[in-house]
Formats: C-alpha cells, structure tokens, sequence
C-alpha cells in the first residue's frame, strides 16, 4: 500500500504487516530482507518505511503493571500517549515529557528520543525511561537499561527504531494535582526579546516561543512566548477544585479535504501570524489552560496536515549549540523572511543539556518550521541546512524527509559511531527505514 | 469488547478456555480503566461443565455476552461429520446452553441483559456455508424466543448480526471495506444496543439493507445463483 509519514512527503509503497503477538513479529523479522517498526506514522518523513515490511506495532498495546508508589508504568510499545493521559490523569499522573501531540506510541517517543517543552528542566524522553525489551535480528529480546544492555539501550534511545524492535518498557509519570496549567503568555517584539525572555524562564517547567517568521527588519523574531507550571488545587477557581482534573470537553475539528496550493499563501499567513499575535500580546499574563490545549493545541484539528494542500509538506527542525544560537537564529530566520515561504508553525525552544549517544537535542536552542513542497522549498531548506551546519547545529530525524546523508554527515559527528554500532551489532542488515537508507545509516 | 464496557465502569469477567493466556489483558483492563477484572476457565464445547462454572462466578453479572463461534470449512464439513457437529456445537448448542442458564438465573433476580453474537449468514442458508449459517439460524432464533419469554421479567435480550468483521479468524480473507467492520466498532454498537435495549443490531446498517435483499430472493431463483 501507498505509505507517508505526517507530512504526506514523501509516499512510497510499501508492505505492511500489522502482528498480533510476539510470534508474528518475529516471524517477519526471520523471514522478511528488513523490517522497521512504526507507531502511528506521526513522524513526518520516512522513518518508519521499509517497503519490504513495516510493521504496524499499534496491537501491541496492553498496559501491563503500574507502580503507584514509584509511578512506573509498564507497557507494550504499541500503547498511545493519549491511552496513558486517559487511564493516569484522573489518578493524579501525568507524562514526565511529552511531545506536542498525544498520539503517538510509547514505541515511537522512544525511537525518536522526543522532546517537550520542559527539554531544559526535564531533559528528553529518556529521562523517564528505566528499562526497553528490544527484539533483535534472532527474534529474542533483551532487556536494556542503564545497568545492562548499556550500549543497546543508550543507541535505542533515539535510534529511530534501526536498533532492533521496541517491544515493551518501563517508564515513569509524574504526579499532578490538577488537569490545569498556569500558562503566562509574554509578548515579544523581536528575536532577542524573545529569546532573553526564554533564558529568563530558567526556572519554569515549561516554556516555548511561537515566532512569526513573516517578521523582517526590526520585527524579525516576533514571537508570543509561553511559560507554564502545572496548576495546584488552590489555583484553581473553587467550582473546577471539586474536580480538579475534569477539563472541558473540546470541541473536535476536523479538515475533511485537502487545502488547495494557492489557499495558504504569504497573505494569508501574514494575515494569521499578524492576528495571531496581537491577539495573543492582549492576552498577556497568567491565565489557567487546560492540559490539552497547552500541550497539544493542533490535537484539536485532526488532520491539520492536511492544511498543507495534496502534495504534502516538509518539517525542519534544528538545534544549535548555545553559544552560537543567537546568530544562527538570525540567519535562518532571515533567509525564511527574505524567501517569502513563510511557515504556519515556527517553534522556538530552549533546549537544556543533553548526554546521548544519537538523540536529537543539544544545550542550546531549536527552531522548527514547516513549509508546504513547492519548487523552491527544496532550494531553500538546502539554505537553512548550510546555516545550521556552519552554526554548529544538528537535524531533527523525526522531522527530516528530505536530507542528504552529506548533509546529516556534516551535521553530527555521531553518525559514524552510529553506523559502525549498527554494522557491529548486526542491526544493519535487519532493521531498515526508507530514511536509513537515504542517510545511509 | 471488554474495554468498551470497562470504559463505561463496569466490572469485568472474562470467561474463556485456557484463560491463564488472559493474564496480561488482565493488567491492561485493570491498569486503564480501575475496574476489578477475573479471568474465568469456561469450554462452551462441554455443556455438562457450564452449571459450575457460573456457581464459581463470585457474582453474577449484570449483563453477559456471548461471543463464541467457529466458522470452519463448509467443504469440510460436507464430508466430515465431527466437523460439521463441532461446528454446530460450537455456535449453537454451546453458546445456548450457556445463555440459558444466565436466563433462569437472571429471571430469578429480575434484571440484566444478554447479548449474542449470531451472524448474517444464519439469516439465509448458502451453498458456500450453509452448516455455519444453519447453526446461526438456530441460534438467532433461539435469542428471539428467549427475548420473547423474558420480556415480561425484567430481563433484556440483544441479537448481534455483525457481517464482516476485521478478525483473526478472516485475516486471510479478502473482505470489501465498506462492509468490514472493525472489533471496537462492533463492541460500541453492543454497548450502545445494552443501553438502549435494542432487540437486534446489525453492526453496519447496510447489512440490513443486504440482507433483506437475500432474503426476498424466492427460493426457485435462490438455488440456482451463487452468492
């Protein structure tokens, strides 16, 4: 069948098997060339394409013990995040790092290593995970965690899934006594007011800058920033304390068609971005948000991807070392501006330190932005790929659909590490994405 | 099936054979939904059996589904007549056997309800699998008369005529879309059928539709088509 990632670029044929049981996995790792594992297709390129066999791992989805003392949850790898906020948030727990949108699988988050808006306080999602059961090439599966399998479980930990099959893991929430979030919105008029309300925000659990990147000139970096703390029951007004995780139910959108090209356009978005911001700078200061649309704001459009019209859309997302952040911003938000290929969604954040093996983030700053596949994107994401590099920054996997493994190369001095890790262990051969092979990992 | 209603708050009991498989559905009812879930040992094929394992249920439930079947090869059974007994067995006399129990015992308390999963294919004997339908025909007609008899005692009856549904059993199969249904769509039209006291569901409407077709067929036409 016809496979995408989110952001319906690229589409490649491809087998896919969706196994009941351990037996059937291991059936097809036995008997298939190459297998890759994938969740609920919400990375937007083609990380979990292998067009020999990709394995839906969705009915592997039991939720097998948890630990109230400790809030450790153990789950098969097909479980999705909103399963976990279903059955744990009415019971005061809440994910200890959670990506900007809820259904994903536990599998998945840790494939990618992702991130949330708490990278700076909480680190990435591997904060949260004591151990990972990976099945490998000969169908049996290990165990691996920071005391054993060291190696298998620091490369599975944002290793795309080409590390061998994420069965099942063990990983923590965190407790809440609310379902609410104090988010402060600060208003920022340009780049470096956004970002040193960002170094400001040291201190809150959560924080991220939403840029318009139409700005130029002396409003280049426009940005709302949001901080948030999880809400405690005093905050909360005294009708929502009597039941302080019941949260509004949200109206459910839908975009039932694909946009056409011409719909989203730079007048159309300048419009948005415009009013998107100064409704949001008249908003300023604290109010109480509900935790699904502080976390998840486009979980309430399903199918928003299809925003971007039939052909689909690209993701860029890089991370840039401290130090040399405040000038690769400039540039890349620049060239953006200066391409008039304004993006819908530009997110900034602050990222803390990180120590891994393959993940993506890096101490330091990430932008993403997403721009429909039109003829100049191409020339201009190989724009903002240069800028990255020379700045010391590194790509997205999750994110990426597009780049040259030159490129990747240049980027990450971790990749052959990486390779010589999967040629070593006998993973190559066996674990295989559409993007593997385009990266030649 | 036992999501759905766990995910309404209701207690669960699941009763199947070799039960200790059921361990891990076990935690995952337990851990999503908080509600107390017990793994019961219960063979449908051994009829003798039935009336102690509901005396071992530590409470009777309020309301009991059954879903039980076995579609085995007509061909087979053609020529197989253990097959084609077991085949009867299994959609008939054990899921019956069952219910009738649950009935009496229901009726003495004045409440609950009981769903049984029957089939289209019970709707109209066919040439390519008319001893699975014609078990599902006794079954189906078997719900209508208990429905019939307990409908003045407090006790509710739902026949579920669920056409193709996306399992195990048809994964080999080559079934069209629009009249697949998936499990959880089957369990959340039984749920919502419990609720509202429906008397028999069709999963997809359109099989209404289909069958009612089927059936008006006359008979001298019927035997010589292949459907």
């Amino acid at each position: 069948m016809k496979l995408a990632g989110w952001g319906r670029f690229p589409v490649m044929d491809a087998q896919v098997y969706v196994p009941r049981d351990l037996a059937g996995i291991q059936q097809l790792v036995a008997s298939k060339p190459s297998v890759i594992a994938r969740g609920c297709g919400r990375a937007y390129g083609d990380s979990a394409i292998n067009s020999s066999a990709t394995i839906d791992m969705r009915r592997l989805n039991r939720m097998l013990a948890f630990d109230p003392k400790t809030g450790q949850l153990i789950a098969e790898a097909g479980v999705v995040l909103s399963d976990i906020i279903a059955a744990f948030l009415p019971r005061g727990w809440f994910p200890t790092v959670t990506p900007g949108t809820k259904f994903v699988t536990l599998g998945g988050m840790i494939a990618a290593d992702v991130h949330g808006k708490n990278h700076r306080k909480h680190g990435s999602f591997r904060r949260c995970v004591d151990w990972i059961d990976v099945m490998g090439a000969d169908g049996t599966i290990q165990r691996c965690s920071r005391e054993g399998h060291v190696e298998l479980f620091e490369h599975t930990l944002g290793g795309m899934g080409l590390t061998g099959i994420i069965i099942r893991a063990a990983v923590r929430l965190r407790t809440i006594e609310t379902g609410w979030i104090r988010q402060t919105t600060i208003p920022a008029p340009n780049l470096e007011s956004a970002m040193t309300a960002l170094e400001r925000a040291h201190g809150s659990t959560y924080s991220v800058a939403w840029i318009d990147c139409l700005g130029a000139g002396i409003n280049l970096g426009r940005s709302l920033v949001f901080l948030g703390e999880h809400a405690n029951s005093p905050d909360l007004p005294a009708h929502r304390s009597l039941h302080p995780f019941t949260t509004p139910d949200k109206r459910k959108l839908s975009l039932p068609f694909n946009f056409p090209c011409f719909a989203l356009n730079r007048f159309s978005l300048r419009a948005f971005n415009t009013l998107y911001y100064w409704a949001g700078a008249w908003n300023r200061g604290e109010k109480l948000v509900d935790w699904d649309s502080f976390f998840y704001p486009l979980d309430a459009i399903a199918a928003w991807h299809r925003l971007y019209g039939r052909k689909g859309f690209a993701q860029f997302q890089c991370a840039l070392p401290l130090n040399r952040s405040e000038e690769g911003l400039r540039a890349l938000l620049q060239t953006v501006s200066k391409a008039r290929a304004g993006s819908f969604l530009a997110v900034l954040k602050r990222f803390g330190p990180q120590e891994s093996r393959f993940s993506f983030p890096m101490e330091g700053y990430s932008l993403a932005l997403d721009f429909p596949i039109t003829t100049k994107t191409s020339g201009l994401l190989a724009n903002l790929e240069q800028i990255t590099i020379d700045h010391g920054g590194r790509f997205y996997l999750a994110k990426d659909s597009r780049m040259s493994a030159e490129t990747l190369r240049a980027s990450d001095g971790r990749v052959e590490s990486f390779v010589r890790m999967r040629a070593d262990s006998g993973w190559k051969n066996s674990f295989q994405s559409a993007q593997a092979e385009r990266l030649v990992l | 099936m036992a999501h759905k209603f766990a995910a309404h708050g209701h207690p669960i009991q699941l009763a199947a054979r070799q039960s200790k498989k059921l361990d891990a559905e076990k935690a995952n009812l337990q851990i999503r939904y908080g509600v107390p879930v017990t793994l019961h040992e219960f063979d449908a094929l051994l009829p003798e059996t039935h009336a102690e394992f509901l005396a071992m249920l530590p409470e009777l439930p309020a309301i009991a589904v059954s879903i039980v079947g076995m579609m085995g090869s007509q061909e087979g059974s053609e020529r197989d007549y253990l097959l084609a007994s077991c085949i009867m067995r299994s959609n008939f006399e054990g899921p019956a056997n069952i219910l009738s129990l649950l009935a009496n015992r229901f009726e003495e308390r004045g409440s609950g309800t009981l769903v049984g999963l029957s089939s289209v294919a019970g709707e109209r004997g066919r040439a390519t699998n008319y001893v699975y339908g014609s078990a599902k025909a006794g079954f189906t007609a078997f719900l209508s008369g208990l429905r019939n008899r307990l409908a003045k005692r407090g006790v509710h009856v739902v026949t579920v005529l669920p056409g193709y549904v996306a399992t195990e059993a048809t994964e080999s199969i080559h079934l069209p879309a629009r009249l697949t249904a998936q499990p959880s769509e089957v369990a959340e039209r039984i749920v919502v059928a419990v609720e509202r006291k429906k008397n028999v569901i069709y999963v997809r409407p359109v099989w209404r539709l289909i069958m009612l077709i089927i059936r008006l067929i006359p008979e001298a036409v019927f035997k010589r088509i292949r459907i």
